[in-house]
Parts: C-alpha cells; structure tokens; sequence
C-alpha cells in the first residue's frame, strides 16, 4: 500500500480506451482471448479490436441472456472471453445468467460493463447502472473490480485474462483523471491507500476516488488530516483496510456511484457493524435520478468534493 | 432414486430417458475416465430438472459410480436436484432455470468453429421451456451464423408443470418455428433408439440441426404416462412395483 499522497491530475481518460488498448495488447499474446458484446461494437469501443481480430468478435446482437450464456460455452471450449455490453442491460438483462452459467458454474469469463453508473446521463435511469454493484455483491464466487483510471483498468484487464475466475469489472465512460501512483501494483482484494490521514477516511471506487482525494485538499484547508482509500475491488472487499482504517481514523464515509442499498456503503457499514461500529456517512445515489447530465447528476447526489468534504465536515 | 430422495421430477425423467440412453450410448465420443478431454463432444442439458435421468446415465456409462445415485438430494451429495458441473463429471454447465442451456451451447459451437475442430454440441430442451426468451435468442444466433455442429433436441412430450403446453402458452407449429429461423428440423419419435441414433449421429450439414423428439412424458409406466400431475410427484412402494414390473427391469 502506498503512502505517497497523490493529487488528482489535471488529464482526464475515458476507461474504455485503456481497456481496448489491453484487450487488444492481450489478444495478440494469446488465442483464446475473445470478445463478446450485445451490438455495442462501438460503445464497447470494440472496433479496432474487431478489425484486427474479425472472427474473435461475437456480436450476437440485442440479447444479452444469450450473450452471457454464449460467454459461458466459449469458456467451456477453452476461450477467455470478455463480454462487453452496456452496464444496465449486462448486470440486470442477464443477471440470472450471470449467476448460474458463469458464477455457479465458475466459467472464467469476464463481463465488462461498459459506461456504468450515470455515465448515460440525460438517457435517465433505465440507462443508468446503479445497482449492478447489489446485485452481483449478493452473488458467490464472483471478483467485482471498478478500476478508477486508466492504469487500473489495464491492470484489471490483465488480471481478468490471467486469474481463471468469473470477473466482473466496471470500465467507466466519464472521464476521470489519473489517481494511481505510477508504481502502484493491482493487488485484487486490496484497497490502495491514495492519502494518509488522521481525522477522517474516505473511501472511493471508480468516478469518485478523484473526489475524495479533491475532498481531503478542501478538508486540509479546514485543518482536518482525510485519509483516501481507492476501493478498486468490491469483491472480496479489503475487510482489513477497513477496519484499520476505523480504528485509525475513527470516522468513514464512503462515496459510490451507485445505489447505497446494498453497494460500497452498505458493504463497509455491514464490515464495521461486525468489527468496530464507527460514526459513518454513506454517499450514493439515493434514487431514479432526475434529468441531466453525468456531471449534473453527480452533482446532484452530493458526489463531488464539495458533497464529500461536507459529509466528513459532518462527523468532524 | 425419487423414491430414496422423496423429491425429483419423474414425468420428464422418463420423457427424456430414450433420448438420453442413445447419445451416451452411441451417439457421443466422450470419454468417462477423462471427462474434460478437450476435443469430447459437449452434452448439456437444459432441462435441468431431469437431473435424475442424467445422473443415471452418467453412472451407467461410467463417469461415477453407480452406487452414487443412492445418494441423489442427501444432504451433502454431489448429486443435486439440478446437475452441477463443478461436483459431476460429465456436467458441462449448471442448469435448472430453464432457458440457460441453449445460449451455452451456441457458445461452444463457436468455440469448436473458431477452433476449426469437429467436436459437436447437443444439447436437450424440455418443451415448455421453449417459452423462455433467452432460446430463441441463441436460436436466433445459431441460424445466423449457420453453426452446422450444434444439435439441439426438443424432449416434445407436450406438458409442463401445470398443464399441457398447448394450452398454456402454443408452441405450434414448432417445426416451422425453428425452420424459420434458419435451422434444419427433423421429427422423430423420441423413444426410438434406432431413429434417434440415425439422426443424432448423421453427419453435420451447414445448418444448426433441431431434433423434435416426440415423447410420453412418463413413458413406459401406465399410470404416470401423459399425466401433468406427475411433473414432480413421488410414487409409493407399490407404485414402484408396479412401475418395474411395467418396464421390465
């Protein structure tokens, strides 16, 4: 774990572009890497992956029960596939799917989904992946990863091809700046320390680690030391972090982009209720989200800095 | 072994038993000593609840032994209501919702496409699980991309769970169904060993094949034959008796 205290870059990447670039780098090393997606060529940002590899791209078209089932036989035939749809329709289209051919069956095949979150803004909740991190939480002998930049991702895509079990990964669309020390390794199952801090911890994953770390810059300046925590594996969740960080800090909030029924809030409560109950705040999407843009609706829900900050501020 | 766990579903066991007895037979090149062999052919079962009926072909072909079957649905056993890859060789995914085995299979006849070998795929559909989206979805796949080494075998004994499947959600006319989407339709009846084997084991053409089996759901023992109430029901010792009596075990 890292305790270099990191400041959000001012460059900012869409996640799918690294993971295309590493699906891609990956592909070439080994034949049994295939890529499996519900039309979304292009959000998938499946393209160039297509035109060097035309046979290893299965579009089956606008059905994901049979996307991910297809997913599953290509891994019986001794495929390594990564299966690519939108976020919504991947984790609640397909969520039995999800559950009986690949977790229960412990095929690896690695879902990706693609523009999770709010990423789809004024398209409204339907489009919107907030409780993707609940659902599949709540299932066994999955691993959900949500790389927060670019880095991440790669290092997540990599570890997908190579770990042999069902993965499910988030690869985000809003563009999020570089948050990882450029020696960091992706250790899955634990959380990467971006900030030390006495006072208070936050802990992000995905779009919000950037705005937990712009957070504990607002804090700093109200004399308050905030830890960051990058929970960059939901599942199996860092339990130790956690807790050393409750005990060290003595206050938590979280910040997901995502349902706080059942997602990283409610995971880190359930961990602190057992081991050392500590005053908390939970930031999340409370909702059906309103229309508006990503950024709006981040804003919106209290995800920014400023909403962190104040959070904190709270239990302070 | 219904009888043993008080549980199972003996109707479809019996539907599908034909169908099954001829694939392990002498339809399938698989191996029972090495059930993971790369190049076997792949079976899977959809219709999960007929677990009973697979179990009891594995084991009489070897995969494990037969003494096992006592042990279907005791606590701890590997043997499931619904079949599980990961504790029974010769499983290839876990089913038991229905409407998962298709897509899987579609999978794996790309698989063997995209890896230009000749291993093929079966799978067997109840019926009433035809009512399922996800099937026509991968049916729809499979006709697209013209997978000529996948079978897919419709256990047609025309009652689900709660009632005949014609009036409960029409299949009819299903043969046209599936021709329409591109696959090569052949109608059999699905407890002749020597038709089935005939067209289970013919060549691949350059079309996906659907076999509509026609069965007796219960088949072979006069009081469950063709009778919706035994989906899922248990008989008694001397329904047993009689049963075995009427098969001629």
């Amino acid at each position: 774990m890292s305790t270099e205290t990191m400041t959000p870059q001012a460059a900012t990447f869409d996640n799918r572009q690294a993971f295309a670039e590493e699906l891609i780098r990956l592909a070439r090393e080994d034949r049994r890497i295939v890529a499996v997606c519900n039309d979304s060529v292009g959000s998938s940002n499946l393209g160039a992956f297509q035109k060097e590899f035309p046979e290893r791209l299965i579009n089956v078209g606008i059905a994901e029960q049979d996307m991910v089932g297809v997913g599953a036989g290509l891994a019986n035939a001794g495929f390594i596939p990564f299966v690519c749809a939108a976020g919504p329709f991947l984790s609640g289209r397909a969520l039995e799917q999800i559950k009986a051919d690949v977790a229960y069956s412990n095929f690896h095949v690695v879902l990706c989904a693609m523009s999770p979150g709010m990423a789809y803004g004024e398209l409204g909740p339907t489009h919107h992946s907030i409780e993707d991190l609940a659902w599949i939480n709540a299932i066994d002998n999955m691993t959900l990863l949500m790389p927060a930049d670019a880095q991440q991702t790669r290092q997540a895509v990599q570890w997908s091809a190579e770990n042999g079990r069902p993965v499910y990964m988030r690869v985000g669309r809003f563009k999020v700046p570089a948050v990882t020390p450029q020696d960091e390794p992706f250790e899955v199952g634990k959380a990467v320390q971006v900030r030390e801090g006495r006072d208070v911890t936050l802990i992000g994953a995905g779009t919000t680690v950037s705005r937990a770390l712009e957070a504990a810059e607002l804090l700093a300046a109200q004399g308050y030391s905030a830890r960051v925590l990058n929970m960059a594996t939901i599942k199996p969740l860092d339990e130790d972090a956690v807790v050393r960080a409750a005990r060290e800090t003595g206050r938590i909030v979280t910040a997901e982009e995502a349902t706080t029924h059942g997602g990283l809030g409610s995971m880190v409560a359930h961990v602190l209720a057992l081991h050392h109950p500590t005053p908390m705040r939970t930031l999340g999407v409370t909702g059906f989200a309103p229309t508006g843009s990503a950024e709006y609706l981040l804003e919106h829900f209290g995800l920014t800095a400023r909403g962190i900050a104040d959070a904190a501020l709270e239990l302070l | 072994m219904i009888q043993h766990a008080q549980l199972g579903h003996i109707g479809g066991d019996f539907s599908v038993t034909d169908i099954l007895a001829t694939l392990f037979s002498s339809v399938l090149h698989v191996r029972p000593e090495e059930p993971l062999w790369a190049e076997r052919d792949r079976f899977i079962l959809s219709k999960g609840h007929a677990a009973a009926a697979l179990y009891a072909t594995l084991a009489h072909q070897g995969f494990f032994p037969i003494e096992d079957l006592l042990t279907f649905m005791d606590p701890l056993s590997k043997l499931n209501g619904h079949p599980n890859r990961n504790k029974v060789p010769g499983v290839e995914t876990n089913t038991g919702p229905l409407g998962h085995g298709l897509p899987v299979a579609v999978g794996s006849a790309i698989g063997s496409a995209l890896k230009d070998q000749s291993w093929r795929t079966y799978v067997v559909l109840g019926d009433g699980e035809l009512q399922e989206g996800s099937n026509w979805e991968a049916i729809m796949t499979a006709g697209h991309r013209r997978l000529g080494t996948l079978t897919a075998i419709v256990d047609r004994n025309r009652l689900q769970q709660g009632a005949r499947t014609e009036d409960t959600n029409t299949l009819e006319p299903l043969a046209d169904k599936w021709r329409s989407f591109g696959w090569e339709v052949h109608e059999v009846d699905g407890h002749d060993h020597a038709a089935l084997y005939d067209v289970l084991s013919a060549e691949p053409g350059d079309r996906p094949r659907c076999v509509i089996a026609h069965t007796v759901k219960g088949k072979g023992v006069s009081f469950i034959e063709d009778r919706v109430e035994w989906h899922h029901k248990v008989p008694t010792q001397d329904q047993i008796e009689q049963a075995r009596r009427e098969i001629g075990e």
